[in-house]
């Protein structure tokens, strides 16, 4: 606390109804941060320390917890909002830098709620998933120009064309990179089961792959950023695919910094730094200044593992995204992801999660515009990331033109994370973001993969649905089909970016 | 068969790779290659127990990834030699281009002329691995930034200074870059600082002077002038330390 500026409003209010409170105690057992003791015969609250992640809401027995939002209200105002002003506060007192969790924060229009989806109506049936096969199996990867073949004997036909190595998922949705050290070993153990059962992957994220994770290897993507932290040639055979990260929604043109205090024994390993040794990710790859050093990373990846593997090249969807891509389909990749301004993180300064970055909607139709104007579209394929909420985001941006999508958040979030936002803190409740052990056993891998699993399941049935109600039986037919949306209330200049027409024409 | 010879001339990487691998897979231990023009990640990701002559010119990314085999080259090499190198050794008969031995974890690179750019760049360390970076001539900028751990030496065997530019281990929170002839204080980077050699110091960088010298045939004694020598190191472990404050 600074004496000129003095203490901030507390940014929730925890209160507990005595009457149906029993005294037991859960709730001071399951908070983090402390916010709860029991004098005497009743429970005490400390609200200033409460995060709001509604773990003792959701473990007290008798519902007898409300936690409530911003009960000290700042005079309104719509341009000195609450975070402004208390940025300043922050930066007031500290000169720093602000760091922040989770992904962008500010009320920007959403692009996905502002797409409809169709449906038929009289002629064109719609199809029903239930009788007809549907079709959502999605291979990422290069798709040959055009194919050679030669006719054998007895009416057979031989082909003659290498094809490239492809990932097959049964689903358009993946989960992805989340560093073992960011999240913790039993959240990666739980989505990689879930991965596994769904026949889809996910990703590393760039923490090494740590060794309990290695029986789900062949749905694992490995990471390879800036830092080149737990890379070596094992665990780039290990892997499905392989993943170069650029650049992150969350953070476009910065890289990352896991503290020395995070560096634990297990991380240390995987990562291999020495124990308690801070691992800086600098901004740029030094071994990658252009798209022709980019080039030779790609092919130096797929040299090193004898061209068996795909190598996905992760970029942050920023202003010339387009033109970036453009150059990445001919750099041999295989995928380009675009990591649009929502994706999360586990910490990003304020300034950067906030302000820099576009849209992954509008990101992925100028990608896909500009690979099919210069011919190349088939070169790779194209994931979206950051801020896929729901199935109907999946069916938006495939019709956008993404080939499949990485979910992040959404996959936390099932497996209890209630976006408090505290990621950074390292105390997790929910056994997420948290390296600390007794936290850590919170999260059950066999519970919890379970609960990722169905969530990919049912988006999976709603997307068959939402397909078939369009008269669509197999994803290719909705890629890139921008027929199949309308747009709501957008300008004329982001339609035609999104190359998609007004409702009612 | 435990050594066989292969023409690279006009040879694409890949089929070039595809032979070498063959033939470690075969259990040859020494490689020769001729006419080496440019050819790209020549032994990338090779395991193993194998010595591998190069005669020619080798391309980019040369020994990447590579765990264990020894590569002796008789010219220069290209763009970042030894990049995230695990194990082995690559011994270069001439200078080598820019970000070499970029984020290497373990192994030795010894490089007998000048090198380029980001030389050292992130070089890390882990357990026994301690990865070092000889180079008998100078480097140009930003040699050793974001070093994380292992040995740069610079020997400045051409006469005049062994850096002397700008961004000189900037960002370094590990390791150590050891300079013949000392270096201009304006060319540290911000986080590096200069600091005598102590008497372990010392001896480990004589076992490196010697070996050098065993390397490219020349006398060490005009190398092994401990005051000549002068150390770079992280002025702190945390240099990103102070620059955020939480929300």
């Amino acid at each position: 606390m600074s004496p000129s500026i003095g203490s901030l409003p507390p940014k929730y209010r925890v209160t507990v109804d005595r009457d149906q409170c029993m005294l037991c105690g859960r709730c001071v057992e399951n908070c983090a941060y402390g916010a709860f003791r029991i004098e005497g015969d009743r429970v005490l609250t400390n609200s200033r320390v409460c995060t709001a992640c509604h773990r003792c809401v959701a473990y007290c027995p008798r519902d007898a917890i409300d936690v409530s939002e911003r009960p000290l209200d700042y005079r309104s105002h719509p341009v000195w909002t609450r975070g402004v002003r208390e940025a300043i506060y922050n930066q007031a007192r500290t000169g720093k830098i602000v760091l922040s969790g989770m992904g962008n924060a500010l009320d920007y229009p959403m692009i996905f709620d502002r797409l409809v989806l169709d449906a038929c109506q009289v002629t064109n049936p719609s199809i029903d998933p239930l009788r007809e096969p549907m079709e959502l199996r999605t291979y990422l990867g290069k798709k040959p120009q055009r194919l050679e073949l030669a006719k054998k004997g007895n009416n057979e036909v031989e082909l003659l064309t290498e094809l490239a190595p492809n990932l097959c998922l049964e689903t358009p949705i993946m989960i992805g990179h989340m560093s073992y050290g960011a999240i913790s070993l039993n959240a990666q153990l739980a989505m990689a089961k879930a991965v596994t059962e769904a026949g889809t992957f996910m990703g590393t994220g760039e923490g090494g792959l740590p060794e309990p994770l290695r029986p789900y290897q062949k749905h694992m993507i490995v990471q390879v950023a800036s830092g080149r932290f737990g890379v070596d040639i094992d665990y780039l055979e290990r892997g499905a695919a392989i993943e170069i990260k650029i650049g992150q929604g969350a953070k476009p043109g910065i890289g990352g910094h896991l503290p020395g205090e995070k560096v634990n024994a297990a991380v240390s390993k995987t990562r291999m730094i020495p124990l308690g040794s801070d691992a800086i990710s600098p901004a740029p790859h030094h071994d990658i200044y252009s798209i022709e050093d980019l080039a030779q990373l790609v092919r130096s990846l797929k040299e090193a593992t004898e061209w068996k593997k795909p190598v996905f090249v992760k970029i942050a969807a920023v202003h010339n995204v387009a033109a970036i891509a453009a150059g990445i389909a001919r750099s041999s990749a295989d995928a380009v992801v675009i990591d649009g301004f929502r994706g999360g993180t586990g910490a990003a300064p304020r300034v950067f999660r906030d302000h820099v970055g576009i849209p992954v909607e509008a990101a992925v139709a100028a990608v896909d515009a500009k690979l099919r104007n210069q011919g190349i579209r088939n070169e790779v394929s194209i994931i979206a990331s950051g801020g896929i909420r729901e199935s109907t985001d999946v069916a938006k941006i495939i019709a956008l033109g993404a080939d499949a999508v990485y979910i992040g958040t959404a996959a936390l979030v099932a497996l209890g994370c209630r976006v408090c936002g505290n990621c950074y803190r390292g105390l997790c409740p929910w056994g997420i973001a948290t390296q600390r052990q007794d936290l850590v056993d919170r999260l059950d891998p066999e519970g919890g993969g379970t609960q990722v699993a169905n969530l990919i399941h049912g988006w999976t049935l709603e997307l068959m649905d939402l397909m078939g109600a369009a008269g669509i039986n197999s994803i290719e037919s909705l890629r890139g089909n921008r027929d199949r949306l309308r747009s709501y209330m957008i300008d004329q200049a982001l339609m035609d970016v999104l190359d998609v027409k007004s409702v009612g024409a | 068969m435990d050594e066989i010879v292969i023409d690279a001339v006009g040879m694409h990487y890949t089929p070039l790779n595809k032979q070498i691998r063959a033939a470690v897979a075969a259990g040859v231990k020494r490689i020769r290659l001729d006419n080496v023009l440019g050819q790209r990640f020549i032994a990338n990701g090779v395991r193993g127990d194998v010595a591998i002559e190069i005669h020619g010119v080798p391309g980019g990314d040369l020994g990447m990834f590579m765990s264990g085999p020894r590569l002796e080259v008789f010219g220069n090499a290209e763009h970042a030699p030894g990049n995230t190198m695990d194990a082995g050794e690559i011994v270069v008969h001439g200078s080598a281009g820019d970000a070499v031995g970029h984020s290497m974890r373990g192994g030795r690179i010894f490089v007998e002329g000048p090198i380029g750019y980001r030389g050292g760049i992130h070089m890390k360390q882990y357990e026994e691995k301690r990865p070092v970076l000889v180079i008998g001539e100078y480097a140009r900028a930003f040699l050793g930034e974001y070093m994380a751990g292992g040995t740069v030496l610079v020997l400045a065997r051409h006469g005049g200074p062994a850096v002397a530019e700008r961004g000189l281990g900037s960002g370094i929170h590990g390791g150590e870059i050891v300079l013949r002839g000392g270096v201009d204080p304006q060319y540290l980077g911000v986080g590096a600082k200069e600091v005598p050699l102590s008497d372990d110091d010392w001896v480990r960088v004589l076992s490196l002077i010697r070996e050098f010298a065993r390397h490219f045939g020349i006398d060490p004694a005009p190398l092994e002038k401990r005051e000549e020598y002068t150390r770079v190191v992280p002025a702190s472990a945390r240099p990103f330390a102070n620059k955020y404050a939480w929300e």
